[in-house]
């Protein structure tokens, strides 16, 4: 009789790819649920749809691929993009923004470049860049909280707004973000970088519209960042992610922000401000420590961290986007195999003092 | 140096990178006593058991051996003897699977156990510090004691060392799993393991011993402290436990803090490390001289139902080790030899253990599942995380895929250990420690073709200089001898004037024959013109033979007439014989002669047909002996000459002689009578003769010793036909002259009686003379 014959080791802590993934899927139920509490249910429908259509898309491409689909089609890591889309999509933007930009993260940037684990970019990230690019409009269309809203904003009205435009008694989004006063609300970024570039110093801007960065730093945002900063501290418990990219990503948004801000704070917000608006924490805790597209060693991940941590602060600051996450991100993607090649870490008895004597 | 030990003293460790917590799973055996289990029917013992050469069998088939009677020696560093576990009979020698990872067969011993378990005569050492180091070495190594941790590397190597030793450090870490065979030893046979330090620390004077045990073990630590307590440079060291910590490399790091550099063996930074089972093996070696027979096994796992740790002579079965401890077979079988970590799967369960087998591991599929989950690397980095050699695990894989092998040099592949931390951590659950062998293996394969490419290019580079030497030497030797030659040639002395005139004398001969010639070429044109010739001639006598004998030809019939002409050339060459005959100065200018003769036979044959044409001879005969083409009958007919000329060169004597060589191939003879192509021979004569007309023009007589040499080769093979057509011819004129109805014998015979009238001739003319 046969023996079953298999390579050492024999055992196996018999974690699985797809627990990891649902691990991070649960780490960003606080920051979703923060959405959901001052967004509204736009955000929910928005992941609804491009799960869906992030599922489709995998599944048309792994029959095509003669793939496996049990252990692929729900492995987690098409969902995650989804929901991490989702996330990154304005709460109002119609409905066939997140259909490209999910098809398009998974058919493109995922399946093409040879499925899990092949990708270079972030697909949630490189789809976020794709629909920002193409339809600034409704990309940058991002409702204020509910709070501020004129209107009651329910699910009916946001599935309304989301297929047709209009919420059920005939707002448009345009509508929506109007304030009562008759100016247009945007992300407290958003505004910030508008008024910059009109001039305006960051102490006038506060004074003009307070309601946009209420009694912290960003109303709403600053919770809603609170929420993923919870998840990622999680994720770092359960060690599904390192310690090293969120840590120095956020040390270096600290320090060159503070630099920033030491050198003109007229200009440039200071560093909770960054922290805390926009999707920072999604991107230091969800985002960048994606490792399918980030560096390898340790010390290649603190200098991918800290490389993104000074792009997102030069873009928020000098460039022209209000916020600079799936920029930077994009950019360090690229940088990681650079990085990889520079940071091989010391192997044991590599290198050491008696080995380089010997040598000479 | 005081630091280390002033840490070691607080017991404050080093930490390697990496590591992990798998479940120990030694609950099943680690409270249960070392058992001595039953003798097994059979052992099979691999001859070689460790890393290294394996020694020469010293016994055969058919022997019996007592228990510990050495069964291989060799004096190669390298290798270790192996030893009769028990007494009992070598029952075969052959190859079988053994207890290594590649699963391949190797050349085992079985001995069938006599039940008397006699033991050879021991010489018992009742104090060994009065033996010398090397003769402690010795017997170490007469003892067959290699590593018994899992490398299985021959322990008198480690001990002879020269450097000082700083650490000589004892591993009980056993980190792996399951495993509880170096615990129970150290718990049961703690004085023995001290003795064997002991010994040890004699032999290799370390200023520190420090025995690593894992905090997991505290009765095993309680046992060696007590057994140590009197020895002053005895620390006992209990470190965290985490695999891979009993790793020599991990082991110094943590208790020393230092790095084993790459490529290097751990004396090099003044360390030695022994297993604790190896120090036991050590003190019975030495003290009661035992050699390494036995050793202690895990036989564990859920598919066992007594799982307990076991005296096992080396050799023993694991179907007999599991029978012992209640196997229950799984419809998956699964037996790993080793921990789950690094141990390494059985093809069979008749295997024998061996001086590295610490364990038999027999898990039910739950226990460790079977199957291949492996997904797609997401580059989680868990394995870098967790792997002590600190390389990145996942690059690794990822070029090990790829084959792309200088990258995995670069990456440090051949750094891993093979601890498999990587793999048991890796959420894709990919094998990662496989591919890093298949690769590695790749790669050392890989580097011995390109020595054997190197080794060759450096032996086509030799061969072809050695080539150019030879040349030149060769060169410079032709020149000298071509120099020397000149240079004799030049002199005055007495050979070289012979010599001169010995060449000017052939040319004279030469060119007078082709003188004669030339008159005999004008002669040829009609048999008048030749008679009239030969009369005209200083030879009148033999053309006044020759008259005669036409005179007498005319008489005969047609056919004879042919064969007459021919007797003419050689009644030529009777006359000529005197003056032709010191020109044949070589045996070899005779052999061609001879041939030559034959030759112009034929020729004749041809010529005579011809004229008997001319001369209204039978033409139906004549056509059929003449087929040859036209052109060539031409050259015959000139070459006929020639040939005629050879039969002066030849003497009568010759002609003699050749009839009883021709005697002599009486074999070819029968041949040449069997299947006898005239024309074919005719024709190849007749491509001869024009060879030998070439010859003429080039004005070279011949009848020169140097022609007959370069034509020799050509020659030889139309030697045997012409040979046997004149021996068949010869034999027809004697014996079968009678036989009319064939016309080649009707020659033959006519060819006969014309020879017969030529020597009458001849006689007729030296009496004339």
């Amino acid at each position: 009789m046969a023996f079953f014959i298999a390579s050492s080791p024999h055992e196996h802590n018999r974690s699985k790819t797809s627990a990891l993934m649902r691990l991070v899927i649960m780490a960003t139920i606080p920051g979703i649920f923060a959405q959901w509490y001052f967004f509204g249910w736009g955000n929910l429908i928005h992941i609804g749809i491009a799960i869906t259509c992030a599922l489709i898309t995998e599944f048309i491409v792994l029959s095509l691929r003669n793939k496996p689909l049990n252990k692929y089609l729900l492995d987690g890591s098409a969902i995650l993009t989804a929901i991490l889309l989702g996330i990154s999509i304005p709460a109002l933007a119609p409905w066939w923004i997140t259909v490209i930009g999910s098809i398009f993260a998974i058919l493109v940037v995922k399946q093409l470049y040879g499925g899990l684990g092949h990708n270079a970019f972030n697909p949630a990230m490189a789809a976020y860049v794709l629909l920002l690019v193409s339809f600034p409009v409704q990309m940058t269309n991002w409702q204020p909280p509910l709070s501020l809203l004129p209107i009651d904003l329910d699910f009916n009205n946001a599935l309304s707004t989301i297929f047709t435009g209009f919420t059920l008694e005939g707002y448009s989004v345009e509508q929506l973000r109007t304030h009562i006063d008759g100016f247009t609300m945007a992300t407290p970024l958003d505004t910030l970088k508008t008024n910059l570039t009109l001039g305006l110093t960051l102490d006038e801007i506060h004074r003009a519209m307070p309601m946009v960065f209420g009694e912290n730093f960003a109303l709403g945002w600053e919770w809603v960042n609170a929420g993923f900063l919870l998840g990622g501290v999680f994720l770092l418990i359960k060690r599904a992610i390192h310690w090293s990219i969120p840590v120095s990503f956020l040390g270096s948004m600290l320090i060159f922000s503070f630099i920033a801000y030491s050198f003109n704070p007229d200009l440039n917000p200071p560093t909770m401000f960054h922290w805390l608006a926009g999707g920072t924490m999604l991107g230091a805790f969800f985002i960048l420590t994606d490792p399918v597209t980030c560096a390898t060693s340790v010390k290649g991940r603190l200098i991918f961290g800290a490389l993104a941590g000074f792009l997102v602060i030069l873009i928020r600051n000098i460039g022209g986007y209000p916020d600079a996450i799936a920029f930077s991100v994009l950019l360090c993607n690229m940088a990681a195999p650079l990085i990889d090649q520079y940071t091989i870490p010391r192997a044991y008895g590599q290198g050491t003092s008696k080995n380089t004597e010997e040598l000479k | 140096m005081s630091s280390i030990i002033s840490r070691i003293k607080k017991g404050q460790w080093w930490k390697f990178h990496g590591g992990i917590h798998p479940p120990q799973q030694k609950h099943f055996t680690y409270n249960k006593p070392i058992r001595n289990i039953a003798m097994p029917e059979e052992l099979i013992l691999p001859l070689k058991q460790h890393i290294g050469q394996k020694g020469e069998l010293i016994v055969s088939v058919g022997d019996k051996v007592l228990k510990g009677q050495p069964l291989t020696q060799s004096h190669h560093p390298m290798a270790v003897p192996i030893h009769a576990p028990t007494s009992g009979t070598v029952k075969a020698i052959h190859d079988a699977p053994v207890a290594h990872p590649s699963g391949f067969n190797e050349p085992c011993l079985f001995l069938e156990p006599d039940g008397n378990d006699t033991w050879k005569k021991r010489v018992l050492c009742e104090n060994y510090q009065q033996l010398s180091h090397q003769a402690i070495i010795d017997k170490i190594a007469n003892a067959g004691i290699a590593g018994m941790g899992g490398a299985g590397f021959p322990s008198h190597i480690k001990l002879n060392t020269k450097p000082e030793i700083e650490f000589l450090i004892i591993n009980g870490a056993e980190c792996e799993p399951y495993i509880t065979a170096d615990d129970l030893l150290m718990r049961e046979h703690c004085n023995t393991i001290v003795e064997g330090i002991k010994i040890l620390d004699y032999i290799l004077k370390p200023q520190h011993i420090l025995i690593a045990i894992e905090d997991n073990k505290p009765e095993a630590i309680k046992a060696i402290q007590q057994a140590s307590a009197n020895e002053n440079n005895i620390q006992v060291c209990v470190i965290p436990t985490k695999y891979p910590t009993g790793g020599e490399k991990q082991l110094i790091k943590t208790l020393t803090g230092q790095e084993v550099p790459h490529g290097a063996l751990p004396n090099s930074l003044g360390i030695v490390m022994q297993n604790v089972a190896t120090c036991f093996a050590i003190a019975e070696a030495v003290i009661d001289d035992i050699p390494l027979i036995r050793r202690v096994v895990t036989v564990t796992g859920k598919a066992v139902e007594k799982p307990q740790n076991v005296w096992a002579l080396l050799g023993t079965p694991v179907k007999h080790l599991l029978t012992q401890c209640q196997y229950q077979p799984q419809p998956k079988e699964h037996l790993i030899m080793g921990g789950p970590m690094m141990g390494f799967s059985l093809p069979n369960s008749y295997v024998g253990i061996i001086k590295t087998t610490n364990c038999i591991l027999a898990p039910t599929a739950k226990e460790i599942p079977n199957e291949d989950n492996e997904v797609e690397c997401i580059r989680c980095g868990q394995c870098a995380d967790v792997c002590p050699s600190q390389l990145l695990p996942q690059e690794l894989q990822w070029h090990a895929k790829a084959k792309n092998y200088d990258q995995l040099t670069k990456y440090n592949l051949f750094d891993c250990i093979e601890c498999g931390a990587c793999a048991y951590v890796c959420p894709s659950q990919i094998p990662l420690v496989y591919y890093y062998r298949i690769a590695k293996a790749e790669i050392r394969y890989q580097q011995q073709q390109e020595l054997k490419a190197e080794k060759a290019k450096a032996r086509f580079e030799a061969r072809k200089k050695r080539l150019a030497l030879e040349k030149i030497k060769r060169e410079e030797k032709h020149r000298k001898a071509a120099e020397a030659r000149r240079a004799a040639m030049n002199s005055n002395s007495a050979e070289a004037q012979s010599a001169k005139s010995a060449v000017a004398a052939a040319l004279a001969r030469a060119k007078a024959k082709k003188a004669q010639t030339a008159e005999q070429q004008e002669s040829s044109k009609s048999q008048e013109n030749i008679v009239e010739k030969n009369t005209s001639d200083k030879k009148s006598a033999v053309a006044a033979a020759i008259a005669r004998a036409k005179a007498k030809k005319s008489k005969t019939a047609p056919k004879v007439e042919e064969v007459v002409e021919k007797t003419n050339k050689p009644a030529k060459a009777a006359a000529t014989q005197q003056e032709a005959v010191p020109a044949v100065d070589s045996k070899k200018a005779q052999v061609a002669a001879a041939i030559a003769r034959a030759k112009a036979k034929k020729e004749t044959q041809n010529k005579t047909t011809k004229t008997t044409k001319t001369t209204k001879a039978d033409q139906t005969k004549s056509s059929n002996t003449t087929t040859a083409k036209p052109d060539a009958t031409k050259a015959t007919k000139t070459v006929t000459k020639k040939t005629a000329e050879k039969q002066k060169a030849t003497s009568k004597k010759t002609q003699s002689k050749a009839k009883p060589a021709a005697s002599t191939t009486k074999k070819v003879t029968a041949k040449a009578k069997a299947a006898p192509k005239r024309t074919t021979a005719n024709q190849k004569v007749t491509k001869d003769t024009k060879t030998n007309d070439n010859e003429k023009t080039n004005n070279i007589a011949v009848t020169s010793a140097e022609n007959a040499e370069i034509k020799a080769q050509k020659i030889k093979a139309a030697v045997a036909k012409a040979k046997a057509k004149k021996a068949a011819e010869t034999n027809d004129a004697n014996n079968q002259n009678t036989q009319e109805s064939d016309k080649k014998q009707r020659i033959a015979a006519a060819i006969a009686k014309a020879k017969a009238k030529k020597q009458q001739l001849n006689q007729q003319q030296q009496e004339s003379t």
